[in-house]
């Protein structure tokens, strides 16, 4: 047993806050911030894979995470026939588009030499092919547009079970992640963090405009879940009856039987939430749990030497003949697969598909916080920081409103000061947040559990 | 005639909205490259410094407004500014000293300071959200246009107008003063010449004797006074609204890299180049078309590149381009 001693205490610190949450507040919100915190703890997994193993400052996490919670529709939303009939030729015929243009590009870039005609070509080229492409899909995103727009009024997806989307959400931000990583990934660190901010960007951009593809920011809601429905459960027998055996001692100090039945249904419609966030709950344990193991094996094999190796001295490793181009794409296609995972477990999580509200303020730079503070280059610590600071960051405003009450006690009710802190008491979030950064930053910069480098 | 529609359409259309955002990119953008070639880090805390200088003449203005005070036909806001420069060179004076100048003197790696200045940035956002909350304003008072579609009409007889909003001629010339007298300052006098010198080679710098802690201060008081000036010509000319000017950080590195990061011209002419792209590509040729064809080879579609919810896609196409093709930038970047 190696010396773990104060990522216990953390963890069990961590753990008793949410059971504070659960006890004050009530043990729905305690789930739901539980949830969310391990939906972080994936998504920092990710970016502690690209940061903490291998250096590489990757400000797109939004767009992966975006781009998970896309995979979620297009997997397990039922097809619109109808839709696919009007304009589905119109869509496949743009995407054939895109890819001769992808071949005919790199065919270009292959054949000829380095010249002004072949840069003059290819931008031809790719105007030429977007003026095509919106010849052809126009009549088409118009047709499709117009099916039943209230609802639908996109192509669907593929009508298959929920859990196949996060398989194939890693997948989609993986193939994005190796486009990106071609593009940009031989950039100095800040330019590098730049350009994957604006490319997160434009992907969430697109998302979003493109209506036929899932609704944009009309939103696609009802989303099939791996869990139970609440509604369902409340009327299956052997669910009935367990929480008619738990609760039993109480009711039978209840009279009447039909107030027993009422309490009891409260008690059924309660329980009936808390079980459903509970199988979620599972659910994302054992998905970081095996992450958590997979990463953990990766990171104290030769492999994962090999990436501290090339983090800490690219040129040494370089001469000790490791194809550092390689390796950067290759751990940067890791991570972003990692992160499109969260994404879709997200999205499950809601059951919605809100493509307007990614920001880049909640998206990246939150988790980015969450890798910084929780330990960079330490899978627990990265962990503990998607804990905490989610934690926090759901919490800052009760906690705020309650520092602003003790400390504007003294004034009346009606001061101009006090109802206006506690207006904006939800915004103390990012001050939170932005100081407890700058803190860690300046006092502990390896974060709350440090990395820890193994000699064998 | 048609052909004078045509050009007139063009030049209401583009070109003066061009100019105008391209003036606030350009702002933006110098003050990006200034702290990037001198501090040596890219400031995550760019949107939210300019709109925290902006915060100070919103309230400033309403406070003038409830005074009386006013500059007539202009917009009181250009009064403001100077209290506004002030109080943000205060903030960013008080930010350097609690954080960058701990990383500066232990010369920690450009990544920690991002991160650092991305900490600021949630510190900033904060502020200002607790301060003047996070709604969308306007403070444009006097008079609002310039040139009147119609009266243009009236006078000249034709049938498109030209519109001139008088915030968009602010704007233009504004910038024009404040970015010449900013090259002048950097080329002629011997303070910015201190300054790049030791942008150019810190070590050298120093041995020459010049005061790093002097060349830092006179970095952050100018780019308090751009990102102030910048943040209230574009909350005049749209409206001030917080999360827009986050949004906004993403454009003007945009504009700073495409112009070559670190070299103020680059930057000054990479907000136009940006602003010019995204309208040029996001516009409606339709009307302007229509003017220079005969009428039975009038267009149906709207002739349109990209619709104008791509207006980012654009900037940052181009930026993703130009770092695939010449990562220094059009001008060679790293001096100022």
């Amino acid at each position: 047993m190696r010396n773990y001693e104060n990522v216990i205490y953390a963890y069990i610190i961590m753990l008793l806050l949410i059971i504070c949450v659960g006890l004050f507040q009530s043990w729905s919100i305690a789930l739901t911030i539980l949830n969310y915190c391990l939906i972080s703890a994936v998504m920092t997994i990710g970016a502690n894979i690209q940061w903490g193993y291998a250096g590489l400052i990757n400000f797109g996490i939004m767009g992966y995470t975006a781009l998970g919670g896309l995979a979620v529709v297009l997997v397990s939303v039922d097809p619109v026939k109808k839709a696919w009939q009007v304009g589905g030729l119109n869509i496949l015929g743009s995407i054939w588009i895109i890819v001769a243009i992808v071949f005919i590009t790199r065919f270009i870039l292959k054949r000829f030499g380095k010249s002004l005609i072949r840069n003059y070509s290819i931008a031809f080229l790719i105007i030429a092919g977007v003026i095509l492409i919106r010849v052809t899909a126009t009549p088409g995103i118009e047709a499709i547009e117009s099916v039943d727009p209230a609802v639908s009024g996109f192509l669907g997806g593929m009508g298959l079970p929920v859990l196949m989307s996060w398989i194939i959400g890693a997948f989609l931000a993986g193939a994005l992640a190796f486009i990106v990583g071609k593009i940009a990934l031989g950039l100095r660190a800040d330019y590098l963090a730049i350009a994957t901010l604006l490319i997160a960007e434009i992907i969430v951009s697109i998302i979003k405009h493109e209506e036929w593809l899932a609704r944009g920011v009309k939103n696609v809601i009802g989303l099939k879940r791996p869990a139970p429905y609440e509604v369902e459960l409340q009327k299956t027998q052997w669910f009935r009856d367990f929480i008619e055996k738990i609760y039993s001692n109480k009711l039978e100090l209840i009279n009447t039987i039909a107030q027993k039945k009422i309490i009891l249904n409260q008690l059924i419609i309660d329980a009936s939430s808390i079980f459903v966030k509970l199988c979620f709950t599972s659910l994302f344990l054992s998905v970081v749990i095996i992450l958590l193991i997979v990463t953990q094996k990766a990171l104290y094999s030769p492999w994962g030497r090999k990436m501290r190796a090339i983090r800490d001295n690219e040129e040494a490793a370089s001469a000790m003949g490791k194809n550092i181009v390689k390796e950067h794409l290759f751990i940067f296609i890791l991570g972003s697969a990692i992160v499109g995972l969260a994404g879709a477990m997200m999205v499950t999580n809601d059951g919605l598909f809100t493509p307007g509200s990614y920001r880049p303020m909640r998206y990246t730079f939150v988790i980015w916080v969450m890798v910084i503070v929780g330990g960079t280059g330490n899978n627990f610590g990265a962990i503990l920081g998607g804990f905490v600071v989610w934690f926090l960051w759901v919490e800052a405003a009760p906690i705020s409103l309650f520092l602003i009450d003790l400390f504007t006690a003294h004034l009346p009710e009606t001061n101009m000061i006090r109802s206006h802190l506690v207006e904006s008491a939800p915004y103390f979030r990012f001050l939170l947040i932005g100081i407890g950064l700058l803190l860690i930053m300046r006092y502990r910069p390896q974060g709350i559990i440090p990395e820890k480098i193994i000699k064998q | 005639m048609d052909f004078l529609n045509a050009i007139i359409i063009l030049f209401n259309y583009t070109l003066i909205p061009a100019l105008a955002y391209g003036s606030q990119l350009a702002l933006g953008a110098i003050f990006v490259t200034l702290i990037y070639a001198v501090l040596r880090f890219a400031n995550f805390a760019t949107g939210d410094m300019m709109s925290f200088g902006t915060m100070f003449a919103v309230i400033l203005t309403y406070y003038f407004q409830s005074l009386g005070f006013g500059l007539g036909v202009l917009p009181t806001a250009l009064l403001t500014i100077p209290f506004a420069v002030l109080m943000m060179i205060l903030y960013m004076l008080i930010i350097d000293k609690f954080v960058f100048s701990y990383y500066r003197i232990k010369k920690s790696p450009p990544v920690q300071f991002a991160m650092v200045s991305v900490g600021v940035m949630f510190v900033t956002q904060a502020l200002i959200r607790i301060i003047i909350g996070p709604s969308d304003r306007r403070f444009l008072d006097g008079e609002k246009f310039i040139i009147k579609a119609t009266e243009f009409k009236e006078m000249t007889g034709l049938a498109e107008g030209i519109t001139l909003k008088s915030t968009q001629a602010i704007t233009i010339i504004v910038t024009l003063i404040v970015v010449s007298i900013m090259f002048w300052f950097l080329n002629r006098t011997k303070t910015g010449t201190s300054m790049r010198a030791y942008s150019d080679n810190e070590d050298l710098a120093l041995l020459s004797g010049i005061d790093p802690k002097r060349v830092v201060l006179i970095t952050w008081v100018i780019a308090g006074i751009l990102a102030t000036i910048g943040g209230v010509l574009y909350g005049l000319d749209k409206s001030y609204r917080p999360f827009v000017y986050f949004n906004n950080m993403l454009p003007i590195f945009a504009a700073a890299i495409v112009g070559g990061i670190g070299n103020p011209y680059g930057a000054f002419f990479g907000g136009y180049v940006i602003a010019f792209a995204e309208i040029l590509l996001t516009y409606s040729y339709k009307k302007f078309v229509a003017y220079l064809l005969p009428s039975s080879l009038e267009p149906n579609s709207l002739m349109q590149l990209l619709s104008t919810d791509y207006k980012f896609v654009v900037s940052f196409s181009i930026l993703v381009i130009v770092l695939l093709i010449r990562p220094s930038g059009i001008f060679k970047g790293k001096t100022i």
